[in-house]
């Protein structure tokens, strides 16, 4: 695999950044995008634009069809049965919330309750906090160790006969954890339990198979996939598609709609009122076509050789201090220094054009549970390089210089 | 922008080694600050005396080496200073990060307004600009007496 030739797709990196190169360690946050993305967006509203699944006429048509590409190339991207379980949305968060709005309003009771763990990020805790405010149900948190890997005996220990649905991440966005989902899907299903998947940064990283995983629901926003801001995905299995009521009401997820009923569409429309960020899905295909033009395989080879040069070079420098060291783990390294908060290390790395990520993540609870406030976060997409990782070092040094650490 | 600008000596040194830290025997009014977006967190503790003077003022909590600078370099400017002139000079404080270039207040000497000065770095780093203000917020959140946590995030700045 060709890094500079992966690289030179990504226009964002010929600009310069405080007179420097851009090293952009800030991919778990959100990622790039590949020139062939931006020139979708840019075709489809110059030469293709019309809004779909209304008009009749020619542009509204290929819209259309080229929207449900997208829809298919996300279905075999994930690998799910068929279109009809692919369902798009503003982002991994609308997913989330879509699932815990129309799951919460059938099929959850006072008393009922959830489990998701303390590695969750906020869009995978708040959407069921409303639950308890609304219906009373009971939220539990898996415990995770030092190493951040989830204690899956003490998860198993929280299931009860209450137990209505297990939400949880596929990969952490602060330890880097890989969590062992096709095993908790197992012991899940094994009591009946559904499972929600938030993939939202495994999806740019580990091969995602949601038939082999057996999960309910998994939940991936794709412009942390190369793609562009303002599309989400919702895969579901399709009996609970058909299942659960709507979550937004509007044009285009109805069939008939009269003075004293209204009938829905069929799936996938029936969650996807309103316009929708057509350009956005259009482009998405796109970013599914760079993934696949680089190859999983070779994605998480390199990404894992770049996670063991960083975590060996940064283990080298005695005041780094790397949080977390779980089983396995994706190109994600949090670190804190003693005697300079993240924020002044990000601002300072900043200057030497390294973009790294400073604050608590959107995990409150995680970094309370390692006694931490806030974090420093070098995360990595296919196009980071060895040397990369090697000015993010030199940049540290540079903390140290400016703080006169001894 | 220029780091050397932002991370000025007296900032790293205040920010190493923050003056009037801790609790301040008998203090009349407290208020806590929460920065929650980088999760820095302060309390303020202030002693009034019936003349209506800031007798003592003193703070606790944890920060970038910007918030807990301007924590230190604040209680040092408002010791002493009675109700109207802290208001001034927090005034003064909050003018300089957003607009103005120089510091016009009656009730600092030229030193003060140039310890002052030494924080104006921050306007060059709008993401920072809250981590210098936290504390200045929750000074007039003490005085007032509000009950409420002050919260960057809710701060109309």
């Amino acid at each position: 695999m060709n890094i500079k030739e992966i690289k030179s797709q990504f226009p964002i990196f010929s600009n310069k950044i405080n007179g420097k190169k851009l090293i952009y360690l800030d991919s778990s946050n959100s990622s790039q995008k590949p020139a062939k993305v931006l020139n979708a967006l840019d075709n489809f509203y110059r030469n293709e634009f019309s809004n779909i699944g209304r008009s009749i006429h020619s542009l509204a048509v290929k819209a259309t069809n080229k929207f449900q590409e997208t829809r298919v190339s996300v279905k075999n991207f994930v690998n799910a049965s068929s279109e009809e379980e692919i369902i798009f949305t503003k982002n991994a968060t609308e997913s989330i919330n879509l699932v815990a709005s129309s799951f919460g309003q059938d099929l959850i009771k006072k008393g009922d309750e959830i489990i998701i763990t303390e590695l969750e990020h906020h869009s995978n805790y708040v959407p069921w906090h409303y639950l308890r405010i609304t219906k009373g149900a009971v939220i539990k948190f898996a415990p995770i160790n030092e190493d951040g890997d989830i204690l899956i005996d003490q998860l198993k220990k929280l299931i009860s006969s209450k137990t209505k649905i297990i939400a949880i991440t596929h990969a952490s966005n602060v330890t880097g954890t890989i969590v062992p989902v096709k095993e908790i899907v197992e012991i899940a299903h094994k009591r009946n339990i559904p499972v929600l998947i938030d993939g939202c940064q495994s999806a740019p990283h580990i091969k995602i198979d949601v038939k082999d995983l057996e999960c309910d629901f998994y939940a991936m926003s794709c412009h942390k996939v190369y793609g562009p801001t303002g599309v989400g995905i919702l895969y579901a299995k399709k009996k609970w598609l058909e299942k659960l009521p709507p979550y937004i009401g509007g044009g285009g997820m109805i069939s008939e709609v009269k003075k004293d009923k209204i009938s829905y569409a069929p799936l996938p429309e029936k969650y996807e009122a309103g316009t929708m960020p057509t350009a956005e899905v259009i482009a998405f295909n796109e970013s599914i076509n760079f993934m696949n033009s680089v190859g999983i395989n070779n994605i998480i080879k390199h990404e894992n050789e770049l996670t063991n040069y960083a975590l060996e070079k940064l283990r080298k420098i005695n005041f780094v201090n790397i949080i977390g060291n779980p089983k396995k783990k994706i190109g994600v390294i949090s670190f804190t220094i003693k005697g300079i908060h993240p924020h002044d290390i990000s601002t300072i790395v900043d200057e030497e054009g390294v973009a790294i990520r400073a604050g608590h993540h959107c995990c409150q609870i995680l970094h309370e549970k390692l006694g931490l406030t806030a974090t420093a976060r070098a995360s990595f997409g296919v196009y980071n390089t060895k040397e990369d990782i090697d000015i993010l070092c030199q940049s540290i040094e540079k903390c140290r210089k400016v703080f006169e650490l001894k | 922008m220029d780091l050397k600008q932002l991370y000025q000596d007296i900032i790293l040194e205040h920010g190493k080694s923050p003056r009037n830290f801790g609790k301040c025997d008998g203090y009349s009014h407290k208020a806590k600050g929460h920065n929650p977006l980088c999760g820095d967190q302060i309390q303020i503790y202030l002693k009034m005396d019936k003349e209506k003077k800031v007798e003592n003022l003193s703070f606790e909590g944890s920060g970038c080496a910007i918030s807990i600078a301007s924590t230190s370099i604040m209680t040092e400017l408002i010791k002493g200073k009675s109700i109207d002139s802290t208001k001034n000079i927090v005034r003064a404080f909050l003018n300089m990060i957003k607009n103005t270039p120089e510091i016009k207040s009656k009730d600092l000497d030229e030193d003060q307004k140039t310890k002052m000065m030494s924080l104006s770095g921050v306007k060059q780093y709008p993401m920072r600009v809250k981590c210098a203000t936290l504390a200045w917020h929750t000074l007039t959140s003490a005085m007032d007496g509000k009950k409420k946590e002050v919260n960057t995030e809710s701060i109309t700045q």
